[in-house]
């Protein structure tokens, strides 16, 4: 019996913050002025990231209490396409995930001036919005590096592990794409862009890489020394935290750099549609993307950027995302991935 | 409104108007038709591509169906328009990958070659593609069916469109129809009223065929024209020369009368007798000038459309006439005073003489006796005849009153007269191109002014 009240209240007390999906962390913002209508984000950006947006919003809209839940992508999806939970707002870095979720009708319309000012390429239809664009990039450190050249593109990169195997062999970090949703979402659309995927994969292989499921871990390990390079690691998390060590570089690779859109849609099982929309705008608004590039150190959308850097590929937000996650697709590549990894 | 009295020209227009409305419907659901079409076209061309794509891409094997979605199949379709892609790609009832609740087509003999249909899917609608592919499991063929479908937004974005711009041109034909149709009414009655504008500026002594150039559409109107100016010319001319005909008769006989009137009046005593038979000589010569009147103003009527053209000179005309009116002067103790110049008009001798007596005719009636009746012909920029006497006047009344068929002065109630002297007169004034008119005299009587065109 107290075993059974145990579990009850650990079940009482998961679904009452989770309701099945896995949460990793719910914050509630309370409102600046009397308290009136709350709005509920679901996001997969760390609190502390966003905290100066929400705080800015709040400010801006007061009586506005804001409740910032954060979860992994895969978890995120699964919360709307699963569960149907109520959140008014779904921020997630998985563009394909998102795609998904607006493709399949899970996302209501949303027009506004500011959405509709949006460049074709960072939203899709009325459904979905890109507010800010992060290149996927190569961390290195130099000082392990030593005499070697920093690599520019893919094929020297593949030329340098091949050259030096010793100084590699087990400090070469990349994404778990069979664990993670970011890794298995950047390999795939390198596969898109180049052959020279495979063949790095088969280098990789040869060194025994270390496989991470997120971005900090990798540049933790850099840091640290564990590595002497990463490859695929979001550029918004490494540039500000590698910006006070001249030892480690972040390079965006010539041939092509990725470019991931963070993008945002209202479910529509929202319970205030009229709120995420309204924050949405307010991530577009100028102010927003102000605070996204000081605060919360991701870089808004800006065509101007992209035009400026012709080896930025910002990745399509149109229903070829959906084609990876096609289980036999997903399969396939994952048995080629271990096949090229374990090649020797 | 009377139907048959609605303007041609409204008529016109109305029913062309009517035609341009009509066509201009006609070509916006054209354009709608054409244009959905080839929207639809567009899309099922791209969906059918996808669809055979995914189906080139399914290997069998030992252990089943293998898919290996092609990346540009779902692209192509995402650059076409932003819309919603869903797929689903079975054996049998069993879906190997993709959504299982997306509908199959409604027939199952779904071939090699894609079939296309529409179907209500999740909250919408949407377009799919079926084909059917046979892969080799474990040696035995099986038939796959890969089913791509797309919803139909961007379709519809481009059906709303074309449907703007199929009813701005409905719209800017059906303009351009009324503003033609406008100038078409314009010139197809223009002959029209150019006839009636013809036919309403005539005089009324104007009895000429009518001989505008028409269409041949109303030469009938033309034709029927004619004849029943024809027919009133002829009725009118049988009337004068009845009139003719009818005073001839009379004034021989009159004559007679006169002449045995006269005998009897010398040869009867009895002043009685004498005094009847001095009113009936009166009488009768009043009846003879009055068929000399009609008998004149019938020869003026008849000739006044073909005038005779000849140099007529007045001067000797006008001292026939004052010879021939002597002895009627002589009997009122008048005296006639002629001041003439030496004139010679062209026109029609007959048709002067006629005017010329019965000016001085009027003038000796109306003059009382023991006075002067004198006439003038001089050179004015016309010929001018003027015949002055010192009678009663007009009593106000103007020319054209006084020149009237059958009327007569209201003062001359008094005196014995048919009332066409005048008439007479201008009418012949009127076929020579002259004018006629009379004016008070100074010192009382009237002044007759007859205005000919010289030669």
């Amino acid at each position: 019996m107290r075993a059974f009240v145990v579990a009850l209240g650990l079940i009482l007390l998961l679904g009452s913050v989770a309701g099945g999906f896995t949460v990793e962390e719910e914050v509630l913002f309370p409102p600046a002025g009397q308290p009136g209508r709350e709005l509920s984000i679901l996001s997969t950006t760390d609190t502390d990231v966003m905290r100066p947006v929400i705080e800015a919003f709040q400010a801006a809209n007061p009586g506005i209490a804001i409740s910032y839940t954060v979860a992994n992508s895969q978890e995120v999806y699964a919360a709307i396409n699963d569960e149907g939970k109520a959140f008014d707002l779904v921020i997630s870095s998985a563009m394909d995930l998102q795609m998904k979720l607006a493709n399949d009708g899970f996302a209501a319309p949303v027009r506004s001036a500011l959405s509709e000012a949006l460049p074709g390429w960072a939203r899709w239809q009325d459904r979905l919005f890109a507010f800010a664009q992060e290149n996927v990039v190569l961390i290195v450190s130099r000082k392990a590096l030593g005499a070697h050249q920093l690599p520019q593109t893919r094929r020297d990169l593949i030329e340098l592990l091949r050259d030096d195997p010793g100084l590699f062999r087990g400090r070469i970090g990349t994404y778990d794409p069979a664990r993670s949703g970011a890794g298995y979402l950047f390999a795939t659309q390198d596969v898109r862009q180049s052959d020279s995927f495979w063949r790095l994969a088969e280098v990789l292989g040869g060194l025994s890489p270390r496989l991470y499921t997120s971005s900090n871990e990798m540049i933790s390990d850099l840091k640290h020394g564990r590595l002497v390079l990463a490859y695929n690691v979001l550029g918004s998390y490494a540039g500000p935290r590698l910006a006070d060590n001249k030892d480690d570089v972040v390079v965006e690779l010539e041939d092509y750099t990725l470019t991931l859109l963070r993008t945002g849609l209202v479910p529509r099982t929202a319970r205030h549609p009229e709120l995420g929309g309204a924050f949405l705008d307010f991530l577009l608004s100028p102010n927003g993307r102000q605070l996204i590039r000081e605060k919360a150190g991701l870089p808004p959308i800006d065509g101007a950027a992209l035009f400026a850097s012709p080896h930025l590929r910002p990745m399509r937000l149109d229903p070829g995302l959906l084609v990876f996650l096609d289980a036999f697709k997903r399969k396939a590549f994952l048995d080629e991935w271990e096949s090229a990894l374990n090649r020797k | 409104m009377n139907r048959a009295s609605v303007s041609l020209r409204l008529r016109l227009v109305l029913q062309l108007l009517g035609i341009a409305a009509v066509l201009a419907i006609v070509l916006y659901f054209t354009v709608r038709t054409v244009a959905d079409e080839a929207a639809e076209a567009t899309q099922d061309g791209v969906l059918g591509a996808a669809t055979l794509a995914i189906s080139e891409s399914l290997q069998g094997g030992d252990d089943g169906v293998n898919v290996d979605l092609p990346y540009e199949a779902f692209s192509i379709l995402g650059s076409i328009s932003a819309d919603r892609v869903f797929y689903r790609i079975t054996t049998g009832d069993d879906t190997l990958t993709g959504y299982p609740d997306l509908p199959q087509p409604p027939k199952t003999d779904a071939a090699a070659a894609p079939v296309f249909y529409t179907m209500p899917y999740r909250d919408t609608e949407v377009r799919i593609a079926a084909v059917v592919r046979t892969v080799l499991v474990a040696r035995k063929p099986v038939p796959v069916m890969v089913m791509v479908a797309q919803t139909r937004q961007g379709q519809e974005a481009i059906a709303q469109s074309v449907a703007q711009r199929a009813a701005a041109i409905g719209l800017g034909s059906f303009v351009l129809a009324a503003a033609l149709s406008l100038l078409t009414a314009g010139n197809v009655l223009g002959p029209i009223n150019r006839l009636a504008d013809a036919v309403g500026r005539r005089g009324p002594q104007d009895l000429r065929a009518v001989d505008h150039p028409t269409p041949v559409e109303l030469r009938p109107l033309i034709t029927a024209l004619n004849g029943f100016i024809a027919r009133l010319r002829g009725a009118l001319s049988r009337t004068e020369t009845f009139i003719a005909e009818a005073a001839h008769h009379i004034r021989t006989p009159l004559a007679t009368v006169r002449a045995r009137a006269e005998i009897a009046l010398r040869q009867s005593n009895s002043e009685e007798t004498r005094e009847t038979l001095r009113a009936v000589i009166r009488a009768v010569e009043e009846s003879s000038r009055s068929a000399g009147q009609l008998l004149d103003h019938a020869t003026v009527v008849a000739r006044s459309d073909r005038l005779a053209d000849e140099a007529v000179d007045l001067a000797r005309l006008i001292a026939a006439q004052s010879e021939a009116f002597a002895p009627t002067a002589d009997l009122k103790d008048l005296t006639i005073r002629m001041s003439v110049e030496p004139v010679v008009v062209q026109g029609d001798r007959a048709l002067i003489e006629a005017a010329l007596r019965n000016l001085i005719d009027n003038a000796v009636k109306y003059s009382p006796p023991e006075t002067t009746v004198e006439l003038t012909l001089r050179r004015d920029g016309a010929a001018v005849v003027e015949v002055a006497d010192r009678g009663r006047g007009l009593g106000g009344q103007g020319t054209s009153r006084l020149t009237k068929r059958f009327a007569r002065g209201e003062n001359a109630s008094d005196v014995i007269g048919s009332g066409l002297g005048l008439t007479i007169v201008s009418e012949v004034a009127a076929a020579h191109g002259g004018r006629f008119e009379i004016v008070d005299r100074e010192g009382g009587g009237t002044c007759a002014r007859l205005l000919l065109p010289l030669a």
